[in-house]
């Protein structure tokens, strides 16, 4: 594809490819139309796709997943856009009770393709209800897929495979990445849901997905210059999770550490540290780690780099698994 | 500040529901109720009589000006980097100032993210705003100091909550009543919906105020409703009108009476100010992407504080003297904003820790424990 896109614009293509290979694909959400989307990630398609098929819903979000179910069931393929992750909430409800049960209740009858992208995570200095992890929530629901790139290959091709999928995804979107720049293939090279080693190394595993996934590459060349070759997996896909690339990993490590933004009491590090204590019990050297935010709300973001775990925190988790 | 003088008790059973009300058919043409034309021509209503004194007309404009001076301070210190983020009232300052002086001093206020007109006629130091807007806080005030509770950022959930606050009025049988305050676009909302009906059907004292300036962020109202906001009153089951949002008078003059309406034991009532949101979104928005400068023109002949101006200076009610006061008051303000920002202090990293739980919380005492630690061992050295 074009060379270097950021994240923001290689998002953008993979909504134009949807929406020109499959007319019964439509996007809908708050400000997606003229404004192209406060993060200007539907820029343009509006203009070229027409209002019926790029749609400036009204603000109410339980109304736009709820009716993107209805367009679902007449056989549309909605992609919605939640404005931010703190605006998911009043649309609880209907992913939660309605959209990821829909498929089991009727027995397989009936599918649901519908595509919930959100803007999430912090890091941008923003106003609260902005920078939030809800990860945990989606992936802890079952009928859900949840996935979320960390890079513009990713983010274009995991985005039409979301989009392609006869279930409903959540498509998480690490916010402040959006502008970051790198290749986007002709291809996709794995599959939605598999994860992938973006460093190798020999001395611990570091588990990252979306936002830290760059954190976690930058605490990697720091700590290689101390000796020590870390490798790092991007999750990539919170539900279903790949184990396989997972404990292939920590096997050979033997010390893994799990990097997120949300906070750590129940998160996705909780399910990860369990899993792989069990599935690799007697290949482990140190408990399974985890760096994460605290246990209270995500805090006014002049304190906010304090309640994100960075290079430093990382490393930290590494000594630490390291001295056991 | 001006709130407890204009705040007078009315006692007074509130009129009846006025005809402007009950016209409100579907096929009603919408009557904006105005007491101060563009031109700064007063002229009557018969439902909404308003006595006004010199002394109270130089008040209002007074606010008017140092609210929209604030406004302006706080949007250029965005730009400065000394905020990072900034919801401009420009244009609105009519719309609250006129509901705001209508509240007595036991009403309460349930605002947006954009009230900050509302915030100084309940005497709130200007100051206190600006913490969440710099991120030094997401708020911070005490609500109940000024009664007017913190700014609420999801669309919508505050008409909820100022709902349930006047059922606790009706309660207590006492006689205050809230304003929940909200957009063209929160009107879409689920949550305000059922503000609505628990309102009406508990007979809350409470009056939603909702500013259509014509735009959500890029939206037009015509996304969010095929009828004049203020008729989705009557589906709920109580009155709605439409005010001239631009007109301080007209804002006053009925707030006041649909405050008394709320207070009375008649149930809440629908305002619907039409105005205009004259700058961008927030200051992270940019408006040439959607929408023409023809339309932003044209209501800057519609400015609040022009007209009111105009009708001091036409009927002699201020002379140079007190227009020169004023600005050299605003000076002032701009000043100590400006200095005030500037010098708030960026909050200890522990303060994500705190009020988390009014009682102690093991996991969270646990993890400000370890934060205190680790960062401890940075100032020793040890992790460097
Ligand atoms: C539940 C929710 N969804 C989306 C947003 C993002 N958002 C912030 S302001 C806004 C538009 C609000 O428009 P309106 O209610 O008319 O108020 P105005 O900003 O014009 O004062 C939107 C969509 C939000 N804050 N909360
Ligand atoms: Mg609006």
């Amino acid at each position: 594809m074009a060379g270097q896109l950021s994240i923001a614009k290689a998002l953008n293509g993979a909504l134009r490819k949807s929406l020109e290979n499959d007319p019964k694909t439509l996007l809908m959400g708050e400000d997606i139309g003229k404004l192209g989307g406060v993060f200007r990630i539907t820029d343009g398609l509006q203009k070229d796709f027409g209002e019926d098929r790029v749609i400036d819903s009204p603000l109410a979000e339980s109304g736009i997943v709820g009716t993107a179910i209805g367009l679902a069931l007449r056989g549309y393929r909605p992609v919605v856009e939640i404005q931010f992750d703190g605006f998911v909430y009043p649309a609880f409800d209907q992913i939660v009770s309605q959209l990821a049960k829909m498929h089991a209740r009727a027995l397989g009858h009936v599918k649901m393709p519908v595509t919930i992208r959100i803007p999430y995570a912090g890091g941008i200095g923003a106003v609260e209800h902005h920078s939030e992890s809800h990860e945990a929530y989606f992936a802890h629901t079952a009928g859900l897929r949840v996935v979320t790139p960390s890079n513009p290959h990713d983010a274009h091709w995991m985005l039409r495979q979301a989009i392609e999928s006869d279930d409903p995804v959540i498509f998480l979107e690490p916010k402040r990445r959006y502008w970051d720049k790198g290749e986007v293939g002709d291809a996709p090279d794995l599959g939605m849901h598999d994860a992938r080693i973006v460093r190798p190394g020999t001395d611990a595993t570091l588990i990252a997905y979306g936002p830290m996934v760059k954190v976690c590459l930058e605490a990697a060349a720091a700590a290689e210059e101390d000796g020590r070759r870390l490798e790092v997996v991007d999750l990539r896909s919170l539900s279903p999770v790949d184990f396989t690339t997972l404990e292939d990993s920590v096997k050979r490590t033997g010390r893994a550490v799990v990097v997120h933004e949300a906070p750590v009491f129940l998160g996705m590090g909780a399910e990860l540290a369990a899993r792989l204590t069990e599935k690799c019990f007697y290949h482990l050297e140190a408990p399974v780690l985890r760096v994460g935010g605290y246990y209270a709300p995500y805090p006014p973001s002049r304190v906010e780099e304090a309640f994100l775990p960075d290079l430093d925190r990382v490393l930290d988790a590494v000594d630490r698994a390291l001295a056991y | 500040m001006t709130v407890k003088s204009t705040a007078r008790a009315r006692k007074k059973a509130a009129p009846a529901v006025p005809d402007t009300l009950r016209a409100a058919g579907t096929d009603a043409q919408p009557e904006l109720v105005q007491l101060l034309t563009p031109e700064g021509e007063r002229v009557e209503h018969p439902d909404y009589p308003l006595t006004t004194t010199p002394d109270e007309l130089r008040s209002l404009y007074r606010d008017l000006v140092l609210v929209r001076r604030f406004d302006g301070e706080a949007t250029a210190l965005q730009r400065q980097g000394e905020l990072g983020l900034w919801a401009s009232l420009l244009g609105q300052e009519a719309a609250q100032v006129g509901s705001g002086r209508a509240m007595r001093t036991g009403d309460y206020a349930f605002p947006t993210y954009r009230e900050h007109g509302v915030a100084w006629c309940r005497d709130v130091d200007p100051l206190n705003l600006l913490g969440m807007f710099r991120g030094v806080n997401h708020g911070g005030w005490d609500p109940n100091e000024k009664n007017f509770h913190l700014y609420t950022i999801v669309i919508g959930s505050q008409t909820l909550h100022a709902t349930g606050y006047a059922m606790g009025i009706t309660k207590d049988g006492a006689d205050d009543a809230v304003i929940a305050y909200f957009g063209d676009g929160a009107s879409s909302q689920g949550d305000v919906n059922e503000a609505f009906t628990f309102a009406s059907v508990y007979n809350a004292p409470v009056v939603f105020f909702c500013q259509n300036n014509q735009w959500a962020i890029s939206e037009p109202t015509t996304t969010q409703t095929k009828i004049p906001l203020y008729r989705r009153a009557s589906g709920f089951g109580f009155p709605g009108v439409r005010v001239d949002g631009n007109d301080v008078l007209a804002c006053l003059a009925v707030t006041r009476w649909a405050l008394d309406h709320a207070r009375n034991g008649n149930g809440p009532v629908l305002i619907e100010a039409f105005t205009y949101r004259m700058g961008a979104h927030t200051t992270s928005d940019d408006p040439t992407r959607y929408r023409h400068t023809e339309e932003t023109e044209a209501w800057k002949a519609k400015d609040p504080i022009s007209r009111l101006r105009a009708h001091l200076e036409k009927e002699g009610l201020a002379d140079e003297e007190f227009f020169a006061a004023v600005d050299a008051e605003s000076e002032q303000l701009g000043l100590r904003v400006r200095e005030g920002v500037r010098g708030m202090p960026d909050p200890d990293p522990t303060l994500i820790f705190d009020h988390v739980y009014s009682e102690p919380h093991t996991l969270v005492d646990e993890e400000r424990a370890e934060y205190v630690a680790y960062a401890a061992s940075f100032e020793a050295g040890e992790n460097l």
